[in-house]
């Protein structure tokens, strides 16, 4: 009777509902003098000068600028990025954007580095401002005038097939925007750092990849990697906001070794807003061309990214975007094209889903246009493109290999159980009575890479004195509750309940490598590298009670029910595991019941049907969203209790975007949605309850049979959504609303309709 | 997120909280403090000296006096909703309060400190002034009543002289009264408010984020003492009206909505 | 500075404070009950949610002065004197309510408080009731959901 599958509730709770949790803010540092961070409010000027001399005024404040510090950071070595576009972590010469930092005071307390900060005088000689993606890829405005251009990333090819859209009777196109949104985890970023006896720095960071902010910290700060320790430890979400680390986590390790004392950081919400690396930003031509029947032929999609002013790896996401690009369909000629610009304004990065939501917005979008255009309904033209069950692996004309899939299955469960004929015949009754609130249902179809690095993850598990396993990963969990999965996992192969197995991660001292939490990989391969440590420790076991009970290696067997060895065939003598780790550590054989495991598989495919529901008030323009079924299939579910979990809060920033979110600046660069007040982050009241199903298609990757789930609700939910609200407005004229969808893109939509 | 330093006092009596005022030309009282200690943090206001009147419990009440309401301007937006004399006979009060922020906020923000913080996106703001509630100030020179349509200058400015506080709010029992507001989401501000009441047989209209002030919509109460009906009235609710472009609405949405919203709150009357 | 007498979770305190203190950073800093988070500083996210003589407040939002007199309750002061969780915290735990656990203090404080006041709540009056706390984890569902399964159980 195997845990796995089952809905177990969190080990790791507790803590958290106690208020004892381990936040870095939370951490007590003796003597720790406090960071902060002097902004530009300029978007793009050049530095004339700072004086520090009134800041620096106040008891115990010492204020560094550009001229101390002369460290920067850059985009990740791929090939495809502009590599000389790179961030002095305090700027020098130039602001490219508004929260690029100028200066970092230190104080011995926060309310004192927040008056000195502000007594900081910078004079700035203004350059001028480009924040449209568009208008920075005219190459106007330069950001940087060495490197002659704002292109900082390309994806696909550049050349026009011209026969293309050979055959197509019906070709339809839309221009799109993909909106910019921030990913405001609600824990802000906090860094400490401190010089400890030996000459080593230990920092503790907000992240979600401690390996990585190692590898990077000491590489940017010319550190051999035995100098630095780095710690996360709980931390309060990411969602890819927090998965590369930044000027400010550098600023504070530089800091740590230079002052020789103690130093610690935490950044407010409105700090946090501009300068916590910000996802989407994307414009997309958009050419969809088919049969008057209803098959479709060929798809161009042509994507302009905007970077922001620094490009990190948000640079890379058009890749991403085009390698997903043709969603659940066999779509037999792509082509795509892909710009990443820099603009003055707060960089780009992985925001939950990564370059896939944009995919899966802009095909979704333009499958129900071609379904429009042909009067077939978008549930049918689905159904007639989609891939199907057994023509997996699956590689498309976009390049992707899917490794399975059943999307009829999934679209099948998700329109019984919106009842989608009810639902129409409803939206019917309501058009007929010709109220001023419309009915209007979407549909989305999707598939999704996870892993999509195909990283290589590290797994370890021990056996202690006592019998209880330690299971180290390198994956890192900041809410996806590893400390029960990943002990489901091994439990179920070493024969030992949850309660007796310890999920250790997040400290580069205990756990040696590791590639973090991102990317919906964690169960594929960080679960999958600790369950082969397991099946390791197993193995080595084995030998042991082989050599106690004078028996061959090959008769050994593990009861996993009971958590006991015997020899095959003869229940008694058994040794369960504490008395096995008892006799092993008397005779000093306790270490051999220690088994490292590194994973690598390559990238999976979860995918999945959402349907939404949405009631349009067609005077005001007011969406209400009454429905979201969601039917998101990764392969095997370990703990569908958790799976569920992540899906609702997927789901929840698909919604988030279809109809309230976005980062917007005006023209010279000003961040306009630069707090919560601002910025329309939904609360409960905004929402309705999600109905997630379950469906479970192995892959063949892993033994689990798991791919990811953790950006699926993000990618399904958006398209549903927002093919909702077209879906309302269908009979006004409409064909396409600006997201988020409230109130005035609507009433703006209807109006341009009627003129 | 750290207010800059000021002084503190706290005010045991309505007459202190006058003489502390006095004392300094950079003091700014406290009430609820909903309002106010958002804008410390963020440090849009340095006020010198804060003068805490949170402490003064006699000005929370809520009394009927004959066709009105009395209310102490300390009572909390939460002891408002609560309170079975304003649903019983002002009702429009009780369900405007109710829309107020958040639970946590309606705990503690005070009727009289959202008034007197006079921002022009206010619930309550539109409300009193449709309601033309009567506005009791306390200073250094004695009582005064300032009527709500007079009591708002400007945004976020109030008619209050210096040293003045506000003690009391009176409205007047009102039995049919509606209060709608479109909002991006349930705890943004208003993008438009807007409240009618018929008040001594005449119906007024507050609009909230329509101007730099809560207002009246003049020409809407025009129309329809002329006779119009509630659709043709509310086709002039953005008359003389001046509604603001922001993050939440342009202009012309928001001129939109309140013809809408009047419409709607019109017929619900 | 300033004199404050308050009463957090059951312990009287007597201190001078910098008016200027926020009672979150009281609470954190000076007690060094660290259960309350900050999560925000526009009084939005409700993470700092605590009690104020039994009703819930953005502690952000409360100077410690303000608190003079007042019995304040955190997170930490909610588990029974036998280290129990309390009903809402077991809610919570049963139900999934919380992935990262950043806003899960305040989240309970609030149904503390909500329950209190309206001991059975529609999930309306939750969604609304709960429009002063945000969370990017869970999207509300089982949040929602533990606050009715509190109700239930009486809490």
């Amino acid at each position: 009777m195997s845990i796995l599958g089952n809905r177990v509730l969190r080990k790791e709770d507790p803590r958290f509902l106690r208020g004892e949790a381990t936040y870095v803010e939370n951490l007590t540092l003796e003597g720790a003098l406090t960071i902060t961070f002097v902004r530009s409010l300029l978007a793009h000027a050049r530095v004339v000068g700072v004086d520090t001399s009134a800041a620096e005024a106040l008891p115990d404040v010492q204020v560094f600028t550009g001229a101390d510090i002369d460290v920067t950071t850059g985009p990740p070595p791929i090939p495809v990025l502009e590599q000389r576009m790179r961030r002095p972590v305090v700027a020098k010469d130039v602001v490219r954007f508004v929260g690029d930092i100028v200066a970092v005071v230190v104080s011995p307390d926060r309310a004192t580095g927040v008056d000195a900060a502000e007594l900081v005088s910078v004079e700035y000689d203004p350059l001028p401002v480009v924040v449209d993606m568009t208008d920075a890829a005219k190459d106007e405005v330069i950001l940087f005038p060495e490197v002659g251009t704002n292109v900082a990333g390309r994806a696909g090819r550049m050349d026009h097939d011209q026969n293309l859209f050979e055959g197509c009777d019906v070709v339809v196109s839309d221009s799109i925007e993909s909106q910019r949104m921030a990913g405001c985890p609600l824990e802000v970023r906090s860094a400490a750092a401190q010089v400890d006896a030996d000459g080593r720095v230990t920092a503790w960071l907000s992240t979600q990849v401690p390996h990585r902010d190692h590898f990077g910290l000491t590489a940017t700060l010319g550190m051999e990697p035995g100098q630095l320790r780095v710690i996360a430890p709980d931390v309060g979400g990411g969602f890819g906001a927090k998965s590369a680390f930044g000027a400010e986590e550098t600023l504070i390790v530089w800091l740590a070794r230079h002052l020789g004392k103690p130093v610690r950081w935490t950044e407010t919400r409105s700090e946090s807003m501009i300068a916590l690396p910000h996802g989407r930003g994307q414009r997309l031509e958009l050419k969809l061309g088919g049969t008057r029947d209803g098959k479709l032929l060929a798809y161009r999609i042509d994507i302009l990214a905007d970077s922001g002013a620094y490009p990190g790896v948000g640079a890379f996401l058009p890749n991403l975007t085009g390698l997903l690009s043709s969603g659940v369909y066999a779509i037999p000629r792509i082509e795509v094209e892909g710009l990443s610009v820099v603009t003055n304004t707060t960089p780009m990065t992985t925001i939950r889903g990564a370059g896939r939501p944009e995919a899966a917005q802009a095909i979704e979008r333009m499958v129900d246009l071609f379904a429009s255009e042909i009067d077939m309904d978008p549930a049918e033209l689905r159904r007639k493109n989609f891939i199907a069950k057994d023509a997996f692996p699956y590689q498309t004309a976009a390049g992707a290999t899917y490794d399975s899939g059943d999307y009829e299955g999934a679209l099948d469960l998700a329109l019984r159980a919106v009842d989608y004929e009810e639902l129409r015949a409803e939206q019917q009754r309501r058009r007929d009575d010709d109220g001023t609130v419309e009915l209007g249902i979407g549909i989305s179809a999707y598939t999704e890479i996870t892993n999509p690095l195909g990283e290589e993850e590290y797994g370890e598990v021990e056996i202690t004195a006592d019998g209880e396993a330690i299971v180290h990963t390198g994956s890192f969990s900041h809410g996806q509750g590893h400390e029960t999965t990943f002990a489901m996992i091994a439990g179920e192969r070493l024969g030992l309940p949850i309660e007796k197995i310890t999920v250790v991660k997040g400290d580069t001292d205990d756990v040696p490598r590791g590639t973090g939490t991102f990317g919906s990989k964690s169960t594929q391969i960080g679960g999958m590298a600790a369950r082969g440590a397991a099946d390791g420790v197993v193995e080595r076991a084995k030998g042991l009670v082989g050599d106690y009970l004078e028996a061959s290696v090959a008769d050994v067997v593990l009861d996993t029910a009971l958590g006991r060895f015997h020899v095959v065939g003869t229940p008694q003598p058994a040794l369960s595991w504490a008395e096995l780790a008892e006799r092993a550590a008397g005779d000093g054989r306790l270490v051999e019941l220690k088994v490292q495991h590194d994973f690598k598989a390559p990238p999976t495919f979860p995918f999945g049907v959402h349907v939404a529901v949405v009631a349009v008030d067609v005077e005001t323009g007011k969406v209400e969203l009454e429905r979201l079924v969601a039917v998101d299939d990764a392969g095997t579910l370990v703990n569908p209790l958790i799976a569920e979990g992540q899906v609702h809060g997927g789901v929840f920033t698909g919604v988030a975007q279809a109809l309230f979110e976005e980062f917007v600046y005006d023209d010279e660069g000003n961040p306009l949605t630069g707090t919560l007040v601002g910025y329309a982050f939904p609360s409960s009241a905004d929402l309705p309850g999600w109905e997630a199903i379950e469906m479970e298609t192995p892959t063949p990757s892993n033994e689990l049979g798991a791919k990811g789930i953790g950006e699926s609700g993000t990618v399904g939910a958006t398209p549903a959504v927002w093919n909702a609200v077209l879906d309302a407005l269908s009979p006004y004229g409409v064909r396409h609303v600006d997201m988020p969808c409230n109130g005035e893109n609507v009433w703006r939509a209807l109006q341009e309709a009627k003129a | 997120m750290i207010p800059a330093a000021f002084s503190y006092e706290r005010a045991g009596s309505v007459e202190e909280a006058i003489e502390l005022l006095s004392r300094d030309e950079d003091a700014k009282l406290l009430a609820g403090g909903q309002s106010l200690i958002p804008t410390l943090k963020l440090r849009i206001a340095r006020p010198g000296v804060l003068v805490d009147i949170g402490g003064l419990d006699d000005l929370r009440y809520v009394r009927e006096d004959g066709d009105w309401i009395a209310i102490g301007a300390l009572t909390r937006h939460a002891a408002i909703v609560r309170d079975a004399v304003l649903e019983r006979r002002c009702a429009l009060l009780t369900h405007a309060t109710e829309l107020v922020g958040d639970p946590q906020i309606r705990h503690r923000g005070t009727f009289g400190g959202s008034l007197a913080h006079a921002d022009p996106a206010s619930d309550l703001g539109a409300v009193a002034v449709a309601l033309d509630a009567q506005l009791v100030a306390r200073g250094p020179n004695g009582e005064r009543t300032i009527p709500a349509t007079e009591f708002f200058t400007g945004p976020f400015t109030n008619a209050l002289a210096a040293h003045e506080l506000l003690t009391e709010i009176r409205v007047p029992a009102v039995e049919r009264g509606v209060y709608l507001k479109y909002q991006r989401s349930a705890r943004d501000w208003a993008t438009v408010g807007v409240a009618v009441a018929d008040v001594g047989g005449r119906v007024h209209v507050g609009l909230a984020s329509m101007g730099g002030t809560p207002l009246r919509a003049a020409a809407v109460e025009e129309a329809l003492a002329g006779g119009a009906s509630a659709a043709d009235a509310a086709e002039r609710a953005a008359e003389g009206t001046e509604p603001p472009a922001d993050i939440s609405a342009s202009s012309d949405y928001r001129a939109h909505l309140a013809r809408v919203l009047v419409r709607r709150a019109l017929e619900q009357l | 500075m300033t004199s404050v007498a308050l009463t957090v979770n059951g312990t009287p305190h007597e201190v001078d404070v910098e008016p200027r203190q926020l009672l979150v950073y009281f609470l954190r800093e000076t007690l060094g009950l660290k259960g309350t988070n900050v999560g925000c500083d526009t009084s939005s996210c409700g993470a700092c949610t605590v009690l104020v003589d039994g009703e819930s407040v953005k502690s952000c939002t409360l100077l410690t002065a303000q608190a003079d007199g007042s019995e304040v309750t955190t997170i930490e002061g909610l588990a029974s004197a036998d280290d129990e969780l309390h009903p809402v915290q077991q809610a919570f735990h049963e139900q999934h309510a919380l992935q990262c656990g950043y806003c899960t203090p305040g989240f309970v404080m609030a149904t503390v408080s909500l329950l209190q006041e309206n001991p059975n709540p529609s999930e309306r009056e939750i969604r609304q009731a709960l429009e002063g706390n945000l969370c990017r984890c869970t999207g509300y569902h089982n949040i929602v959901r533990a606050v009715e399964a509190a109700a239930r159980a009486g809490a």
